[in-house]
């Protein structure tokens, strides 16, 4: 018989007007890494929430070592040694490492005083056990964000939990720090813990796990063992129909020089130089793919060349005309497209209809508006056709960005981005968070506009993404391009090694 | 689901009426009958011609506070100056009344477009540090009040009067009042400025909901960032909110000058017609016709209230208690929403 440490049976979870969670069995062995692998909104995140004790399941039963229980809040859970991970982590910035992991359980001598020594080094002891290497003393906001995950994984563990739920723990990590995590995963099965991993990363689940639960549209579809089934399988389960992960795309018939950016210097909102006299150029018809750890500039040089920034010194060209400091709307208006990184922040007013965030650039123009007066007709009209055009999955034009998922915002984003007919189409992270199929989706459409002879410039922290969409790669180190390369001709390992900053770089190859 | 819309007219409502129902418990537990005292309240406020022209009058300028701080909160500010910007619109009404001598026609909108142009001097200094500065501008418009209060002060004893406590009375031309009106209200106070601030409510609605100008406005005041990427000025449009605002609260300080009054005396503290425009944004979802809604709800209780001691023996401070107790429960709408949901869920 097998050895489950943890058995959700036939779970049933339903909230007002839908079914999150139908008839779900997921059975977790001692010492496995189990994935949970579904598209966003499948139903994840639900049946986790339910073995931590945040919702009562309406139907099923929860067996923990073998005994049916009923957990009724996280607390209970924690007592049943079930520890949870969330994507966005639960910490407090000024408190240092130690601090934060004891917040709740502090241990104390002489009744009342909190004994953080002994905190600090039953820590240590924890940490070097499962090789996490996390210093107590230091202050979370001085760490990474690799190393707060770390920390908050030490929580788990300090509260004696021996099943840990990781939602998502990639999302937010760079390839190198994802390395680590996968070693600090299998170290922690090695000692006894079992692990629940959320994610929608096939990659990682064919790497790292023994056994995948599947859930699609809320429904279980079953659990497979991962030496047993392949990436395909794995899509085409979770999506319901076959992916195609290779992007199809013809060779790239580059042209006349789009953009050029000569010498760039940019300074961040704390004076630091973060460009540091980077040169690129784009051509027509081609995409070009910025590879690169976050925070080598490339949020600064983005924010350059569309105006949000100020250049200090250096030229940014377009079709040779010089778009150094030029307002964000003069940038926009000579023809160039931006679908920004983060789209709640800057890529849509989530309290506007969709309709009329599909105008956030050209309502002062005709159509839209005549004498400073806006013409809704002619605003809704145009929004419906892009709606309907680029699948844009909504109720109605006038329902609120913020109701729409974000598979949908991207999608109405890039609509607007794209119909403007630019010259230069800028994406950054454009599949940020999104599910398989969106991102075929984005690929496609990206693959498109540089068909139509536009020059595309793709910013991303994938190199999955980089490897696959782009004609050619330019590797961003510390506010230079350090290598240009081309995809065909590179592989992970060098692109990894040229984004740390090595100096094994090719001569660029253009 | 409600809808937001049924929302945001379900919440004000429930919240005047469960302000009236904690009303007639206090009433109730210090021995005051609360149906004879709402009796009262309600004949005070709209018994006869004069009381209700008296509430229109008292409304009047609560209407234009309220727009003021609706105005400003759709645009992502907080307008606490209201209250000083109103000081300076009925100072610049009342010295245009008082220094030119103009057939009605012109003399009218020239002292209301010069109060505006006051007031929305007043707005722009905030409006002007916060978009350059990044000065809060609740900080600046609570010292604006003060300067406003003190100003205005000096302005009437050494400009508008020689040494004294009022000013001089503004001329026949300037005045908003008329004969007809007055007598058709009974010789209440009652003024044109009504039909002027529902023109100016009308005025907002357009152009926030109507015009680019306001769709700009209003995507500066959702998410600035956003309106940055798509090409809006995020100065010019806190700027532009700021003078807006201040106009509006300098016209209400033009009807107290033009209508209820026709001078201006000095004052030893606020008016509190810009706080109490707070809350009228705050009860009115900061819309325009819901700050009108608002507006004529403050006045009739303001007013009513005054006949609630003599006719049924209850203090005036219950009505100030009822007004909070309103507010209040308009603040934690939350909690209001929260209890419509769970009542909603346990239909089904």
């Amino acid at each position: 018989m097998d050895n489950y440490v943890v058995e959700m049976l036939n779970i049933r979870k339903e909230f007002p007007g839908i079914v999150a969670n139908n008839n779900i069995n997921l059975q977790l062995r001692k010492g496995e890494i189990h994935a949970l692998l579904g598209e966003n909104g499948a139903g994840k995140s639900t049946l986790m929430n339910v073995l931590f004790g945040l919702y009562q399941p309406e139907k099923g039963e929860i067996r923990v070592k073998g005994k049916p229980v009923k957990i009724t809040d996280p607390n209970v859970a924690n007592r049943l040694g079930i520890g949870m991970v969330h994507q966005h982590f639960m910490l407090v910035e000024t408190f240092t490492v130690a601090q934060n992991i004891i917040l709740g359980s502090e241990p104390t001598k002489a009744g009342a005083i909190v004994d953080l020594k002994k905190a600090e080094a039953e820590i240590t002891e924890l940490s070097e056990r499962y090789g996490l290497r996390v210093d107590p003393k230091a202050k979370i906001r001085d760490i990474s964000v690799g190393m707060q995950q770390r920390v908050e994984i030490l929580k788990t563990l300090y509260r004696g939990a021996d099943v840990i739920i990781l939602d998502e723990p990639t999302a937010v990590l760079t390839p190198q720090e994802i390395k680590e995590l996968i070693n600090i995963m299998k170290a922690l099965i090695k000692e006894g813990i079992s692990i629940i991993l959320i994610t929608h990363k096939l990659k990682e689940i064919m790497e790292v796990c023994d056994r995948c639960t599947v859930i699609r549209k809320g429904e279980g579809i079953g659990t497979v063992n991962v030496s047993e089934t392949n990436v395909d399988e794995l899509a085409s389960l979770m999506v319901g129909r076959d992916i195609s992960f290779k992007t199809d795309k013809q060779a790239a018939n580059p042209e006349a020089v789009v953009l050029s950016v000569k010498n760039l210097e940019v300074k961040d909102a704390r004076a630091a130089t973060m460009v540091k006299g980077l040169n690129l150029d784009i051509r027509a018809g081609e995409i070009v793919g910025i590879a690169g750890v976050d925070g080598n500039g490339q949020s600064e040089l983005i924010e350059a060349i569309t105006g949000l920034r100020k250049v200090e010194s250096g030229e940014i060209l377009l079709n040779n005309k010089p778009l150094t400091n030029l307002s964000p709307r003069k940038v926009t208006e000579s023809g160039v497209a931006h679908i920004p990184q983060d789209r709640h922040k800057f890529g849509l007013v989530l309290d506007y209809p969709i309709g009329e965030n599909i105008v956030l650039q050209t309502y002062y123009q005709k159509p839209y508006s005549k004498y400073k007066i806006l013409s809704f007709k002619n605003i809704y009209q145009h929004a419906s056709k892009l709606i309907e055009e680029y699948d844009v999955r909504t109720p109605s034009p006038r329902t609120k960005a913020r109701a729409l998922s974000g598979g949908n915002q991207q999608k109405a984003i890039i609509a607007r981005e794209v119909d403007r007919s630019p010259d230069l189409l800028i994406a950054v992270q454009p599949t940020r968070g999104l599910d398989v199929g969106a991102i075929e989706n984005i690929h496609k459409r990206l693959i498109e506009e540089r068909d139509k002879g536009r020059a595309v410039l793709l910013v991303s922290f994938e190199l999955d993404e980089i490897m696959n969409v782009s004609d050619k790669i330019a590797v961003m180190f510390d506010g230079k391009i350090v290598a240009e390369v081309k995809p065909e001709e590179t592989n992970e390992q060098e692109l990894g090694l040229l984004m740390a900053g090595s100096n094994k770089a090719k001569a660029g190859d253009v | 689901m409600f809808s937001s819309r049924l929302f945001n007219i379900l919440i004000p409502v429930i919240s005047v009426v469960m302000g009236l129902i904690v009303g007639a418990i206090i009433m109730l537990s210090f021995g005051y009958n609360p149906i004879e005292g709402y009796v009262a309240l309600w004949n005070g406020a709209f018994g006869n011609m004069y009381f209700l022209g008296e509430t229109i009058r008292q409304s009047t300028p609560l209407i234009l506070t309220g727009l003021s701080i609706a105005f400003a909160f759709r645009s992502g500010l907080f307008n606490i100056g209201a209250e000083g910007q109103v000081f300076i619109g009925w100072v610049a009404a009342v010295w245009v009344g008082i220094n030119f001598d103009l057939p009605l026609v012109i003399h009218v909108p020239l002292a209301i477009l010069i109060a505006s142009l006051a007031g929305g001097f007043w707005g722009f200094i905030p409006g002007l540090l916060k978009a350059t500065r990044g000065v809060h501008e609740v900080i600046v418009t609570i010292m604006m009040n003060y300067i406003a209060l003190h100003v205005t002060n000096y302005m009437i004893r050494n400009v508008l009067s020689e040494n004294g406590d009022t000013s001089e009375r503004i001329k026949e031309t300037a005045s908003l009042r008329s004969d007809g009106l007055t007598e058709l209200f009974g010789y209440s106070q009652v003024h044109w400025g009504f039909i002027i601030a529902l023109i100016l409510a009308l005025f907002m609605w357009f152009l926030l909901e109507k015009t680019t100008i306001g769709y700009e406005l209003r995507a500066v005041g959702y998410n600035k960032h956003a309106a940055h990427y798509s090409g809006m000025s995020v100065k010019r449009n806190i700027m532009m909110a700021m003078i807006i605002a201040g106009a509006f609260a300098g016209v209400a300080g033009a009807m107290e000058g033009l209508g209820t009054f026709g001078y201006m005396y000095t004052h030893a503290s606020y008016t509190n017609l810009g706080f109490d425009g707070i809350a009228v944004a705050l009860l009115g979802a900061n819309t325009a016709i819901g700050s009108v809604l608002a507006a004529i709800l403050f006045g009739a209780l303001k007013v009513g209230a005054l006949r609630m001691p003599p006719l049924a023996g209850v203090p005036t401070e219950l009505v100030d208690i009822v007004i909070a107790v309103i507010i209040f429960f308009v603040a934690s709408s939350y909690i209001i929403r929260w209890v419509l949901l769970r009542f909603k869920k346990g239909e089904r």
